[in-house]
């Protein structure tokens, strides 16, 4: 595990960054975005989640200056949980494919 | 009794353990999101099924308290690295403050939690045999409805109840809503006072100043569990309470 | 029989070593030391399989008529539930890992210990625990809603006490996470000098691949089952199509997990298979890579095939295909370790001492059970066979012909190593052979029974399935045989075998460079290793110097 110290000025601007994106989901969710495009409220809302958590990942919790071993198992942990994700709505989706 | 710090028996180097401590906190986490995965992928289907209701249910919940909890805990989520980066340079002090500054605002965080918990007491929400989504607008004082936010309401669920097909159906499927809700901030608070708990053993072995440059891992391991229970929040938040909030 | 075992010539048993180096119930019961936990989790899991065992014996004498004589229809659910429960969550899935693997991990790798020694305990622990709450679960009106759990009948309708098994099931589940944890950090970080990646013994690749399925799959089961059990509990209503809940993402969670927990049943096993047929062979193991990369394939690619056992629930042509399709694929890596090691007993100098007599049962009966999974992965067929006593053969196969076999294989074969003591080579071979034969008769007939369409979990048939479920009772009995011989030698070995030496077989591998038993700290110096696994053509100080010749039994240096 690298011995990288991460100064206090970047943790700041993190915690920055990570107050304007709650900022923006909280106000994205006040506006009907779904006129737009049919769903595109929670994808809005899921990809400001994801990148408020690869900002905690990479610089909180230093996966940025971590090895290439810790980055493969953080990369596999949501990996195996998008396997589940995917092919479970994968089958409910394709139930009415079915012609009968 | 093994101090802070030792080297144990089965490990050759000091770094070999630390090394060791750390990959098998990285693994904890993994197996941690495994196990939330499960209740997300539980709230994805149920979502999907029953979407109206859910967005409903959800803006029953009070959005401001939701939003000062996430502020709060990213805040705890700063302060717990603040309190690495001080062991990291060594200044023992300030680790300890950090670390109390941190727990302070996790019990904030839970503090919140059980306001929000009792305002769903009172409003029967909690699933079982007295919930019923309709108490509110068959009784507004008791949960604090008047004037225009009570119309709303009960011009929306009189909207809901009928696209649904019926007051039975809506309890059904938005209990399922409370259910999750309860279930996944449950568990997420469950988390957070175990977290409390480490923290609490991490202060007092702070003030003995046991972390310092060379020897700082508890504190960094605690911190990437504590983090990593800041990341489930960041996706509680708006799946819980930002669903449908126009 | 004389109380002083005879002193074989040249081998004694060492002075101390971690079974005598401290007394008492309190230096068992917390120890961090991972070959005693090796010991209190055979003590666990022996009693479980003998648990299962008994429930299987009263299913096969319940179905020895038609119309079943020995129990109710009701108790009969809970006969075939309660010896799915105890035997997969509570013998299958440790079994090896558990036992063996931590038992032999350190020591394969030079270490002194696990990387974390006390969750090593604590997770037996839990095991235990898990384990208290599914027995006062069979205590208290047992369970019948299959182990599959599957939803309203397990979380609304049944009236057995699910509850306590879930939550056993639940806690049990953290035992094998703790366990992976420790092994996958173990192999990273504890490895002796020179001991790199390419020269671990491939039953620590199957160790790792294992273990990345236990703590990748088993965190949902445990979430699913707790959920289940709070529906139960508190009457929620996720599974619950009467409460707008859905029984099929119940299913999903489930075989989720539950998919790959076969994978962790089968991979240690194979791992065992690997370490026995390069000994017995007397030849390095062929395809070394392979079989390490198969496991990690086999692990990987487990977690993607689930929904196979869900073709019936109404999923559509597409889903069943994708799934089938990777299902297939599955099988490929596994038949890539069935190719390497019948390559490696191509001119081999073969010899049939017990281990290797089990592990060439398991190659033979995992194809089988291998290969009849890919007739259940194939659409047209499934909807013929699902749900069938096929598929109960099937899984058998792999599960006893293969899990099971390997288990009792690396028994034998690392006993010497555990206990110090050689078992009696001929009653154990007579055991491995009863056993042999005892499983084909209980479960061949099976494979017959479901093709002619005799459904599982039923506890009657047509008359005209009698003289086959008759054959497979009777198979039954030969089988408790081939399993009651192995527990009473063991045991008497443990008193009066002769001592085996530290390598009677020889085999190479560091943890036979150590004494039998080892120290408590395994190595008296840390071994520094600069050779190459399977080196048996290389190794003049274990008298391995090609040509070889088949070695007398038990002979060994010291």
């Amino acid at each position: 595990m690298s011995e990288h110290i991460v100064s206090p000025k970047i943790y700041i601007l993190i915690f920055a960054a990570l107050m304007i994106l709650t900022f923006t989901t909280v106000y994205a969710a006040t506006v009907d975005l779904n006129q737009y495009y049919a769903g595109l409220n929670v994808i809005v809302a899921l990809v400001v989640a994801t990148c408020k958590a690869i900002l905690v990942i990479l610089f909180f919790m230093h996966a940025y200056y971590s090895s290439k071993r810790t980055q493969l198992i953080i990369i596999s942990g949501f990996f195996w949980l998008a396997i589940m994700l995917s092919l479970t709505l994968g089958d409910y989706a394709s139930r009415s494919w079915d012609a009968h | 009794m093994h101090r802070t710090g030792e080297l144990y028996g089965h490990y050759q180097t000091l770094g070999q353990q630390k090394e060791s401590a750390t990959l098998g906190m990285w693994i904890f986490l993994a197996t941690e999101i495994l196990f939330f995965g499960g209740l997300f992928m539980t709230y994805t289907v149920n979502r999907h099924t029953y979407p109206d209701v859910f967005a409903f249910s959800s803006r029953t919940i009070d959005l401001k308290w939701g939003a000062i909890n996430t502020v709060v805990l990213i805040g705890s989520s700063l302060t717990m690295a603040m309190s690495v980066w001080s062991a990291q340079v060594g200044k023992k002090k300030l680790v300890t403050t950090f670390l109390i500054l941190t727990l302070i605002l996790g019990s904030v965080f839970l503090g919140i939690k059980g306001v929000e918990y009792h305002a769903k007491y009172v409003e029967h929400h909690i699933p079982g045999s007295n919930y019923d989504l309709y108490y509110c607008t068959s009784n507004p004082d008791a949960c604090g409805l008047n004037g225009k936010a009570l119309e709303d309401e009960k011009r929306e669920l009189a909207d809901l109840t009928e696209k649904v097909g019926g007051p039975v159906a809506v309890n059904s499927h938005s209990q399922l809503f409370f259910s999750l809700y309860f279930g996944m901030t449950g568990l997420h608070a469950l988390h957070m006072i175990v977290g409390a708990g480490l923290l609490l053993w991490l202060i007092i072995e702070s003030m003995k100043g046991r972390f310092t440059p060379q020897y700082n891992t508890p504190v960094e391991n605690i911190g990437l569990y504590w983090h990593f229970v800041d990341i489930v929040w960041i996706y509680l938040f708006p799946l819980l309470y930002l669903i449908d909030r126009h | 029989m004389s109380t002083t075992p005879p002193k074989s010539p040249g081998h004694q048993m060492p002075e101390e070593h971690y079974l005598n180096a401290t007394y008492g119930i309190r230096s068992w019961l917390l120890t961090t030391d991972h070959k005693r936990i090796a010991w209190l989790y055979l003590m666990g899991v022996t009693f479980f399989f003998s648990v299962g065992g008994i429930f299987a014996g009263m299913i096969r004498v319940h179905l020895l008529t038609p119309t079943g004589f020995l129990v109710t229809p009701e108790t009969y659910n809970k006969l075939f539930t309660m010896h799915g429960v105890a035997m997969v969550f509570f013998f299958l899935i440790p079994s090896i890992p558990a036992v063996l693997g931590n038992f032999l991990l350190p020591l394969m790798i030079g270490a002194k210990d696990v990387a974390f020694p006390k969750l090593n305990l604590l997770s037996w622990y839990v095991y235990i625990t898990g384990g208290c709450f599914v027995l006062y679960s069979f205590a208290t009106g047992g369970l019948d809603t299959g182990w599959t759990f599957y939803t309203p009948l397990s979380s609304v309708y049944s009236n057995s006490a699910v509850a306590p098994a879930v939550i056993g099931i639940f806690i049990n589940g953290f035992s094998s996470i703790l366990t992976g944890l420790n092994f996958v950090v173990t192999i990273h970080t504890m490895r002796a000098p020179g001991m790199t990646w390419f020269r671990l013994p491939l039953f620590v690749w199957a160790q790792y691949a294992t273990s990345i399925i236990f703590i990748l799959g088993t965190p949902v089961i445990a979430i699913t089952l707790l959920l289940a059990g709070l529906e139960r509990i508190f009457h929620l209503g996720f599974f619950n199509p009467a409460l707008g809940g859905d029984p099929i993402l119940f299913q999903h969670l489930f075989w989720f997990y539950s998919h790959p927990a076969v994978y962790i049943m089968i991979l240690p096993a194979m791992g065992v298979v690997s370490e026995i047929i390069p000994t017995f062979a007397r030849k390095p193991i062929f395809g070394y890579t392979f079989i390490a990369a198969s496991s990690i394939a086999i692990a990987v690619i487990g977690f993607f095939v689930w929904a196979h056992h869900m073709f019936l629930t109404g999923e559509s042509t597409y889903a069943a295909l994708a799934f089938s399709l990777l299902s297939y694929l599955v099988a490929i890596p596994s038949a890539v370790k069935v190719f390497n090691w019948t390559a490696t007993l191509y001119k081999g100098s073969i010899s049939y001492d017990t281990p290797m007599l089990y592990a060439l049962g398991f190659i033979g009966l995992f194809l089988i059970g291998g290969l009849t999974g890919l007739f259940l992965a194939c659409l047209g067929l499934d909807i013929h066979i699902h749900d069938t006593y096929f598929v109960i053969a099937h899984f058998h196969y792999i599960m006893v012909g293969g899990a099971i076999m390997g288990y009792l294989g690396g028994l034998h074969f690392w006993w010497p190593k555990i206990t110090g003591k050689l078992y009696p080579e001929f009653l154990a071979r007579v055991a491995a052979v009863t056993l042999f034969i005892g499983f084909n008769l209980t479960f061949g007939p099976q494979f017959i029974l479901g093709f002619l369409g005799m459904p599982r979990r039923y506890h009657n048939y047509p008359p005209e399935f009698q003289v086959l479920n008759v054959l497979s009772t009777a198979g039954a009995s030969i089988l408790a045989i081939g399993y009651l011989l192995p527990i009473a030698y063991f045991t008497w070995s443990v008193r009066y075998g002769r001592a085996a030496g530290p390598n009677p077989w020889p085999a190479t591998g560091l943890e036979w460079t150590t004494a039998s038993p080892p120290p408590t700290e395994n190595f008296d110096v840390t071994p520094v290793v600069d050779w190459e696994p399977y080196d048996y053509k290389n190794r003049p100080d274990l008298g391995l110097a090609a040509p070889v010749a088949p070695l007398a039994p038990a002979h060994g240096d010291d």
